[in-house]
């Protein structure tokens, strides 16, 4: 009930803001068709950075815009405020989860049906597939979005997270470089990395597999979402200095 | 609320050196003392969100923060905490549903806060005295036993101070206990009880009549400085 409220709160608060709104909706698809446009004379290029870049943008955005978001909150004193009412921390975080799910589901709905109607993306695997892995990727950008605003003092450090946090997931998830051919530490650091699963499992709806391995991605996703997410509620402290 | 031997320590420092008082149901308490003094970090101590604090603080027979109180207590913090991009109505919509008031709760406290004007606005249009009085609102929503309330007065025109004051007494009437810090000493004649804080001791509890007569000072300011001159103990 009162994460429903706070889901609520939060769907509101983004209403007002027609602006980051119309960008977590537009930006994505935009860039999609930038991209199939970039490789427009090697279709098969597109073919096989398209499903994993599905699995990018709601994970990038959602960090973004989470860690911003739980910053003010903790800068405005709404935080402290909540943590002195009823409010229990997982009516909190599961209300996010629902706001930022539904935006989620929203943009990632919209980017495939872009993606793989009018710019002819070849995915094997049923758009359902994607849509739901999509979400789930979402949902593991929120959660890490959340746990990594308890370390940020200000905005504009929320911000610098994202390249630290993000682009070295980027870099050895599998999408610049197989990752077979890395050095021996960094294939190590993309097997624990998320974003690893995220865009494995894309690769493999693209080519339509959704068998086990598919869904050993989507779990560990989903895990490493929770894992987040209780490291985030570890860092709501009732109690502060 | 009863408050034992209440020490607090931010960092290395102590800054609450063995507070004991207790506050009474019905009453409206002034906590007052220059900025500084501590005055913030013993409202944080006794509503639970402050770290670092031995002795104990016990409201409404239950420990300071424990979950059976965070219906039962409303504090509002000196910077309003609500939400900018949100209306008036929105925010106190959303807190009546955390706090589990009745729907018609938001229209008695806009009343009571005399907000009901803007309350299709958003709050970061609003004046900050006008979003101090959505933050006060907030946590009435809950109708609280016990109200602790940071400086609710900064930056009100006086005819709205004396509305609030006034609604404070209201609210203690009903047997509300009340605490409102203040770091303007000529707010302490409209207590029933004073706190003097200062440097992290409380140097005076009393009534304002009491204070007065007990310092010869003719207003509450003068007694402050009599007491940290250390001419009356």
């Amino acid at each position: 009930m009162r994460a429903l409220a706070t889901a609520a709160r939060v769907l509101r608060q983004l209403r007002h803001d027609h602006r980051t709104l119309a960008l977590l909706i537009v930006v994505p698809c935009l860039l999609l068709t930038l991209l199939r446009y970039v490789f427009d004379a090697r279709p098969q290029v597109f073919d096989s950075v398209g499903g994993p870049l599905l699995a990018l943008f709601p994970f990038t955005t959602m960090f973004l815009v989470t860690s911003v978001a739980m910053l003010r909150e903790r800068t405005s004193g709404t935080l402290e405020r909540l943590l002195t009412t009823p409010l229990a921390k997982t009516d909190l975080l599961l209300g996010y989860a629902l706001a930022f799910g539904t935006v989620a589901v929203v943009q990632t709905t919209l980017a495939s049906a872009l993606v793989l109607g009018p710019l002819g993306l070849d995915v094997a695997a049923s758009p359902g597939y994607v849509v739901l892995l999509a979400v789930c990727d979402a949902l593991l950008g929120m959660a890490l979005g959340l746990f990594t605003s308890a370390f940020a003092r200000s905005e504009f450090q929320a911000v610098q997270f994202l390249p630290a946090f993000v682009f070295p997931q980027l870099l050895l998830c599998g999408l610049f470089a197989p990752r077979a051919s890395m050095a021996d530490p960094l294939r190590w650091a993309s097997d624990v990395f998320p974003l690893t699963y995220a865009v494995d499992g894309m690769q493999r709806l693209t080519a339509g597999d959704t068998g086990g391995g598919f869904v050993r991605d989507l779990v560990v996703v989903a895990g490493a979402s929770l894992l987040a997410l209780a490291l985030g509620s570890a860092t709501l402290q009732r109690r502060s200095a | 609320m009863d408050v034992r031997d209440l020490r607090v320590r931010r960092g290395d420092k102590e800054v609450l050196h063995g507070l004991t008082f207790a506050l009474d149901a019905g009453c409206v308490t002034g906590l007052l003392g220059p900025s500084g003094g501590g005055k913030t970090t013993l409202m944080r101590a006794l509503v639970g969100v402050q770290r670092d604090v031995a002795g104990t603080v016990t409201v409404l027979g239950h420990p300071a923060g424990s979950r059976p109180l965070r219906s039962r207590v409303g504090y509002v913090t000196q910077a309003p905490a609500v939400y900018g991009d949100l209306t008036v109505a929105e925010n106190l919509a959303y807190f009546a549903r955390v706090l589990g008031s009745p729907g018609n709760r938001v229209d008695e406290v806009l009343q009571q806060v005399d907000l009901e004007d803007q309350r299709s606005q958003r709050v970061d249009s609003l004046s900050g005295g006008q979003r101090a009085r959505v933050s006060l609102a907030t946590a009435l929503l809950g109708a609280p036993e016990v109200l602790v309330l940071d400086e609710p007065t900064v930056g009100l025109d006086p005819v709205l101070r004396r509305e609030l004051w006034e609604l404070f007494h209201d609210l203690a009437a009903a047997g509300t206990t009340v605490l409102v810090s203040s770091h303007v000493m000529d707010e302490a004649s409209r207590c029933d009880r004073l706190l003097l804080l200062r440097e992290g001791l409380l140097v005076a509890d009393d009534s304002p009549g009491g204070l007065l007569a007990r310092t010869g000072a003719p207003d509450v300011e003068g007694a402050f400085l009599a007491i940290a001159d250390g001419a009356v103990a």
